[in-house]
């Protein structure tokens, strides 16, 4: 680990500002990704600029009906609050498959959205990663590469986005509040907030340099079963090989977002329209442009049928 | 004391404390922090500087250039230790590449430094301030493509790598039922919680090392050749354990690089190895490729039995087996094994629980499993009329107590066998697919010379001293049972010190030898005492008994303490063993049983239910037994479903080197274990009349779970880890 200075922000622009006056500064909540990254020098920012002072921790009605919530909430409390449960279970049990309890405690909804990704590649700092070191290629491409994506992916990149999370949240067509250095906010749809990566996957959200997420803002509730189904190698603790995060309407109608599939939540609208056709045909819209690799073709296959399942239970 | 005839009544069979299902004696040290592991020496080692090692980043090669001119530089550091500086050095007996590496590279992530400074994140730091360059050569990384190179290394443990009984290749083509598969073993890492650490300092010439391993004489002789000083200079100290698994039987470079720091300082060093480094730093098991063909009548004798084993190792050192396992266990007249081996470039493999057994048992109880299946017959009939007393390739050696039979009965009653369908993918409870799974296991028990001091002193208390390690055993406890029950005292009365050079030479916890092996040492040492308080109060050591603090005879009594009224009275004793392992086969055997529900459409298993009945001598202490059942049934459990150590082919190293890659099992895997004991000793086993259970409890566990998934799916995976991918092909069509 690198020596840093560090400082407590006291609102958000300030912050913001910070951040924007020290190249390479980083937000700090929970930590509890940052500061992995940071032991391995993976991460070697110079000021880390401490968020937990912002007040940014509730969750609150919108005037529209939806929910906003504050960016320094943490998981387990955004995954236990009751209007969560009630209107936007999808969510809630997205948080509650990721990670432990532990972490839960510990992680911010704004860290969660900006987690990177856990490709053993990019953790190791022996080996070319273009997302870690730019132009210096991809170990995973040709490597082991059974956990990585297979949608969405370039040549410079097969990473994926290791969020639960977020995937409910894309279900959910969510909102990224943020605020930059010069104090103007704007609000960031979901669906543009993550990146594919191109020929640039070390960047990896819409964010500009300084610009600091204050709120994620949930529209108002639709309805419909939730679901959230995550499979993974065992039965707790582990990222999702494939996720469905599906929101069902009793008439057969809904939304799908997938996780583990590919750089970012993956949804695609116009897939959805097919639902009531079954998983089958909407799988093979989710993933037309799939570029597996000999590893992970498996994940195909098994979106559909998790897919299927999802729907079936869904059913009743 | 000599061990040469079987074993007659003796104090130990009273079982007033042995055999008692107590409490760790040091539980609270433990679940209070307090225990001092081997990076926590804080009282004792002052003014200590924190080393951290550097690996290297190729897998084969040479570096070309060390610049440690920055790292020399940065803040707070005192000395970078390399080969350039480190001086000549010896190498050890039982590690296979040099500890530190440079300039030739042997292997990924070998250390080729370890940088020292005032506080760890200085040390961290600075590490990444050294630059090495590499030349990178090309080696061999994948156990398939080295497959056919593989060579016969002549001997291995057991015996020779070739053996043949009858005539296998004659009996194979005529028997009316056949089978001939081929199954993959995949290379896993102990993954134990505590890394490898060491803190060293020196005074004059003499080093301590206070350090986590397992066998605390190899350690010592080991590091004393590799440093070029005389063994009686060194001195290791480990009394607490996290773990080991036989990833810390052996010196490896945390060790050698803090006493090399330390020394060259001149001041107290300690290094834990980061947990990126342990899995290619540190050893492994080797992954194998076992063909097995079973051949049968149709009323299931089997009549022909082959099994050859191919696996890989650096330097083409040592195999990891699965013949070891097949040998000896079920009968069949005609029999052959191989085992060849492949020198490959990856990190050193060596001893992983149940070494060649484990593997062995992952494979063979699969092919009784597809062999019963073949005969239409019950997989667990199958293995019983499969049995045998004597050693198939030895008839004349009989195996000292073989319960195997007794573990499959008892098992199939206790689990409810007869609920499992006959017929695979037959039985279903809502989405998910269920299914039932049996496997025998099998493990041997060796015995080892083992050595122990007991003290008794003027307040009664009974004081052992011996170099036996406790890795999260119980080794404490039994020891103190041991001790107790032979002096007549209460547990509390029975102080246990262990892992110090220092001591008397234990046989040290590896290969399920420790708990028979030391506590058989402790009851040497113990008769010695009894005799001399016999003597000392006046008694006839045959005949005094020594129970509730007190010596008894012919209705007279002395309390024990007066026998050290006027100074404490010290005995020290080895047992040694005869030749009653040659005689006789010491084994310990269990069944297995395993139900699991595999979801219908994205395959995911969840174990639902495990069990192990288990015969292995003599139960020291039913709890800590449990505990080392249930631990090894839950690794058992990670091999079959997770555990496997991915190869990057092109580079040469093990890619998911940390705990959040290389998964192992988490509570939510492993909901209900049930671990059955047969009332048994084993008078040709020891003193103790015990034998070991931390290896038998994995052996055969992997392969029920493996059954079991058959059972739900029929699909039949021979290549483990059994993940959800290998199985979708075989799924029930998806809506």
């Amino acid at each position: 680990m690198k020596s840093f200075t560090y400082e407590r922000a006291e609102t958000p622009v300030e912050a913001a500002a910070s951040a924007a006056r020290s190249p390479g500064a980083r937000f700090i909540a929970g930590g509890t990704n940052l500061l992995d990254l940071m032991k391995l020098e993976i991460e070697t920012p110079m000021h880390l600029i401490d968020v937990n002072g912002l007040k940014l921790d509730k969750i609150e009605a919108t005037p529209d009906g939806g929910l906003r919530i504050g960016a320094l909430v943490s998981n387990t409390d955004l995954a236990a609050d009751a209007r969560v449960r009630q209107d936007y279970g999808v969510l809630s049990r997205a948080l509650l498959a990721g990670a432990s309890g532990q972490l839960r405690n510990k992680a911010s909804t704004a860290g969660n959205l900006l987690q990177r990704t856990r490709c053993p590649y990019f953790y190791d700092t022996n080996q070319p990663c273009n997302k870690r070191m730019p132009g210096s290629g991809c170990g995973a491409l040709e490597g082991f590469s059974r956990q990585l994506a297979v949608v969405g992916v370039s040549d410079a990149c097969i990473a994926t986005h290791p969020s639960d999370m977020a995937v409910a949240m894309r279900a959910l067509d969510a909102t990224v509040e943020t605020v930059r250095p010069d104090g103007e906010t704007r609000r960031i749809p979901i669906a543009d907030f993550h990146r594919l990566p191109g020929d640039t996957p070390h960047i990896e959200s819409a964010l500009m340099p300084g610009e600091l997420i204050t709120a994620v803002t949930l529209p108002k509730p639709i309805g419909g079963t939730h679901i959230y189904h995550k499979v993974r190698d065992r039965a707790s603790y582990a990222f999702a090989l494939v996720s469905v995060a599906a929101i069902v309407q009793p008439d057969g109608t809904g939304r799908v977002a997938l996780g583990g599939v590919a750089h970012k939540p993956w949804r695609v609208e116009s897939a959805e329209a097919q639902l009531p056709d079954g998983a089958r045909a909407v799988s093979e819209r989710l993933l037309a442009d799939a570029r597996p690799t000999h590893h992970n073709e498996f994940k195909l296959t098994l979106v559909q049928r998790t897919l299927a399942a999802v729907l079936a239970q869904a059913r009743g | 004391m000599k061990f040469e005839t079987a074993a007659g009544e003796n104090p130990i069979d009273r079982q007033q404390v042995v055999g008692k299902g107590v409490d760790r004696i040091d539980g609270p040290l433990k679940t209070t922090g307090t225990a001092t592991y081997a990076y926590e020496w804080h009282e004792p080692v002052a003014n200590v500087a924190y080393g951290h090692v550097i690996g290297s980043a190729i897998a084969k090669g040479r570096i070309t250039s060390i610049d440690l001119t920055l790292a020399r530089r940065a803040p707070g550091v005192l000395t970078v230790v390399t080969a350039d500086n480190a001086g000549p050095l010896g190498k050890g007996e039982r590690n296979n590449a040099t500890l530190l590496g440079g300039p030739d590279i042997e292997h990924y992530h070998q250390a080729v430094a370890l940088v020292v400074a005032e506080s760890f994140e200085q040390a961290r730091a600075a590490a990444e301030l050294v630059r090495i360059t590499y030349e990178r050569v090309p080696g061999s990384f994948d156990l398939a493509a080295a497959k056919d190179t593989a060579k016969n290394p002549g001997k291995i443990t057991g015996g020779e790598a070739d053996t043949a009984v009858g005539d296998f290749a004659s009996a194979f083509a005529d028997a009316p039922l056949q089978l001939d598969a081929i199954y993959t073993t995949p290379d896993q890492s102990h993954a134990m919680m505590e890394p490898h650490a060491s803190i060293a300092a020196w005074e004059g010439n003499r080093l301590t090392l206070w350090t986590s391993n397992q066998m605390i004489e190899w350690g010592k002789q080991d590091l004393a050749k590799t440093l070029n000083i005389p063994a009686e200079n060194v001195r290791l100290i480990s009394p607490y354990i996290g773990g080991g698994f036989g990833g810390k039987l052996f010196l490896r470079a945390d060790a050698l690089l803090t006493a090399l720091a330390a020394r060259a300082i001149g001041r107290p060093v300690k290094t834990a190895l980061p947990r990126a480094l342990m899995i290619n730093n540190t050893t492994h098991r080797a992954a194998t490729i076992q063909r097995i063909r079973i051949g049968a009548d149709r009323d299931g004798k089997i009549v022909a039995i082959g099994h050859e084993n191919w696996s890989g190792d650096l330097n083409g050192d040592s195999p990891e087996s699965g013949v070891r396992y097949s040998r000896p266990l079920y009968a069949g007249a005609n029999r052959m094994s191989a085992t060849r081996l492949a020198s490959i470039d990856l990190p050193e493999a060596n001893a992983m629980r149940a070494p060649s057994d484990m593997p062995g048992s992952m494979t063979v109880e699969v092919a009784m499993d597809e062999m019963a299946e073949k005969l239409g017959m019950d997989p667990v009939e199958f293995r019983i009329i499969n049995d045998t007393q004597v050693l198939p390739e030895q008839p004349e050696r009989s195996y000292s107590q073989r319960q195997l039979n007794e573990c499959l009965i008892q098992g199939a009653q206790r689990f409810g066998w007869n609920r499992r369908a006959a017929t695979p993918a037959t039985r279903r409870e809502g989405v998910w697919l269920i299914g039932l799974g049996v496997a025998g296991g099998f493990r041997d028990s060796p015995v080892t010379t083992s050595a122990a001091r007991v003290r008794l002193d003027g307040n009664g208390m009974v004081t052992v001293e011996t170099d036996m390690t406790d890795i999260g055993t119980g080794s404490y406890t039994i020891i103190a049972q041991t001790a107790a029950e032979m002096m007549g005292v209460p547990l509390e009365q029975v102080e246990v010190r262990l892992g110090d050079s220092s001591f008397p030479v234990s046989t040290g916890s590896g290969g399920q030898w420790g708990a028979n092996s030391s506590t058989s040492g402790v009851y040497a040492a113990c008769v010695k005492l009894r005799r001399s308080v016999a003597q000392k109060l006046g008694f006839d050591a045959q005949q005094a008994v020594f129970e509730n603090g007190e010596v008894h005879q012919s209705g007279r009594r002395i309390a024990l303490r007066e026998a050290a009224a006027d100074g404490d009275i010290v005995e020290e004793d080895t047992i040694e063993f005869g030749d009653l392992d040659d005689r006789y086969k010491l084994s310990t055997f269990a069944s297995h049983f395993v139900e699991v529900a595999v979801h219908s459409a994205t395959a995911e298993v969840r174990i639902r239910r495990m069990l192990a009945v288990c015969a292995a001598g003599r139960i020291l202490n039913p709890k800590t037994a449990r505990s080392q059942v249930i631990g090894a049934m839950t690794m058992g459990a990670g091999a079959a479903l997770m555990e496997e150590l991915a190869v990057d082919t092109r580079y040469g190293f093990f890619v998911n080197h940390d705990l959040a890659t290389y998964e192992v099992p988490v509570h939510a895997d492993i909901p209900h274990q049930e671990v059955v004991f047969l009332d048994e000793t084993d008078p040709l086993s020891s003193p103790m009349k015990a034998k070991g259970v931390g290896e038998l409890g994995i052996c055969g566990v992997s392969a029920a779970v493996a059954n079991a998934i058959y059972n739900a799916t029929g699909v039949r995976v021979r290549d483990y880890p059994i993940t959800l991918d290998k199985l979708l092909g075989g799924m029930p069509q998806a809506v």
